[in-house]
């Protein structure tokens, strides 16, 4: 009995060290969120106003840029999916991997070889493990990303797409992130990077509606190569922080819920503990009273 | 009627308000925007921008490239990297950007370096501008 007490008591104290581990993680995540969602909400209106430049130009420009134009026949699709650097954040990081699986499939089925780009080490992680050719990763900046990584992302998927598919870049690039829908729900979104549909803000004018005519400074064209360079990036910049703030969201219900296992084990564990040990004091009286009342039987048979 | 201009950087709205006029320096050369100033778009090349304010102010703003788009009576200054000039300090804006010229001097030309000169250059126009105006 003595052994199965001490190892009760042993298995609570480690729980509750545990549970020490996991709630400090939440309160961090629930702190850190918080900034995170500032951070995505400031890069808003610049996205905001780079997607109004852009359809500006799409609507009222006929311009014929390459980072536009629909290839003919796509051969290599780039796949860029964001992922956690770390563990401890639920289903996040698999959540991402599947959905990216799911498209990589469908690219396959479609004919195109998929050239992967994972960020963040977990999906570096599954690819390696099954010994999947790896194009170009980063990591190490999941849970706050910043503009100048961005910015390399995107300079590394605008060259590799300008490129082509002959020369061992690619026809079209794809990206998966998660969406912070809200503290609740976050799920993994596809998106077309490259070639660039632009379609959000933009009203085809009505044919009876005077049309507002644009002044491009020096011409369409050079707007449009300085402004899709950019609009590249803040996408990407976009879904970085998106996902950012998502990984935390899970982290925090993920420790949520080990916190709150962790304490229904402790409360367990502790009338465990308590139902031996009053097994044991019980044990105890009893072979005192045993032996005592032996003791008196003999004492009785002497006299 | 007034503008709304409006100065947006990658990490958030650097000034927003009313004005009655906006200056800055696209590729092909300073614009001033009115109100009523027609559609326009165009691409900037680093500069001190300027914009005064309703109440007369003058507010000069450092951009290290990026656009200036106008629609119905909206301005705004869209670049990476933006900073109100009163927030610069000079000498300091000065040191960088004789750091990032030596660096392009002695044939450093990654796009880091460069961008690095944009942002110093527009840095040291904008501080002067201002110190100019006081």
């Amino acid at each position: 009995m003595g052994a199965s007490l001490r190892e009760l008591r042993q298995r609570r104290k480690s729980v509750t060290a545990t549970m020490k581990i996991t709630r400090a993680m939440e309160l961090i995540a629930a702190s850190r969120i918080i900034k995170a969602q500032r951070t995505a909400a400031r890069a808003l209106p610049f996205t905001r106003e780079l997607n109004r430049a852009v359809s500006a130009v799409a609507t009222y420009s006929n311009v014929d840029h390459p980072l536009t134009k629909e290839p003919v026949n796509p051969k290599r699709a780039a796949l860029v999916f964001i992922t956690s650097d770390r563990g401890m954040n639920g289903a996040y990081s698999s959540n991402a991997i599947k959905a990216a699986a799911q498209l990589a499939q469908r690219l396959r089925d479609e004919g195109k070889e998929v050239v992967r780009y994972p960020i963040g080490r977990k999906g570096i992680g599954y690819l390696t493990f099954r010994e999947m050719p790896i194009e170009e990763s980063w990591s190490g900046f999941s849970d706050a990303p910043t503009y100048e990584v961005a910015h390399e992302i995107a300079d590394r998927l605008m060259t590799d797409f300008l490129k082509g598919s002959e020369a061992g870049g690619v026809d079209e690039i794809y990206a998966v992130y998660t969406r912070m829908e809200s503290m609740l729900t976050q799920t993994p979104h596809v998106r077309r990077l490259l070639p660039l549909e632009v379609v959000e803000g933009v009203t085809p004018p009505e044919p009876n509606q005077l049309t507002p005519m644009y002044e491009f400074e020096p011409d369409p064209e050079t707007v449009l190569d300085e402004l899709l360079p950019l609009y590249l990036r803040s996408r990407i910049w976009f879904y970085l922080l998106q996902s950012a703030a998502s990984q935390l969201a899970n982290q925090q219900r993920a420790m949520k819920s080990a916190t709150d296992n962790a304490q229904q084990l402790i409360e367990r564990l502790t009338r465990e503990t308590n139902q031996a040990r009053q097994a044991e004091i019980t044990q105890e009286i009893s072979e005192i009273v045993g032996g005592a009342s032996a003791l008196a039987d003999l004492t009785a048979q002497d006299s | 009627m007034p503008l709304t201009a409006e100065v947006v950087s990658a990490d958030g709205i650097v000034w927003v308000g009313p004005a009655t006029q906006v200056t800055a320096r696209t590729i092909e050369g300073d614009v001033g925007i009115l109100p009523r100033h027609e559609p326009f778009l165009a691409a900037l090349v680093p500069c001190a921008a300027e914009i005064i304010s309703e109440d007369g102010r003058r507010e000069i703003i450092a951009i290290d490239g990026g656009f200036i788009s106008v629609a119905d009576d909206h301005v705004s200054l869209l670049s990476q990297y933006a900073r109100l000039a009163h927030e610069i300090l000079l000498p300091e804006a000065e040191k960088e950007l004789a750091a990032a010229q030596k660096l392009i001097d002695d044939g450093d030309l990654t796009e880091e370096t460069r961008r690095h000169y944009r942002r110093a250059s527009a840095q040291v126009k904008a501080a002067e501008k201002a110190a100019g105006q006081s």
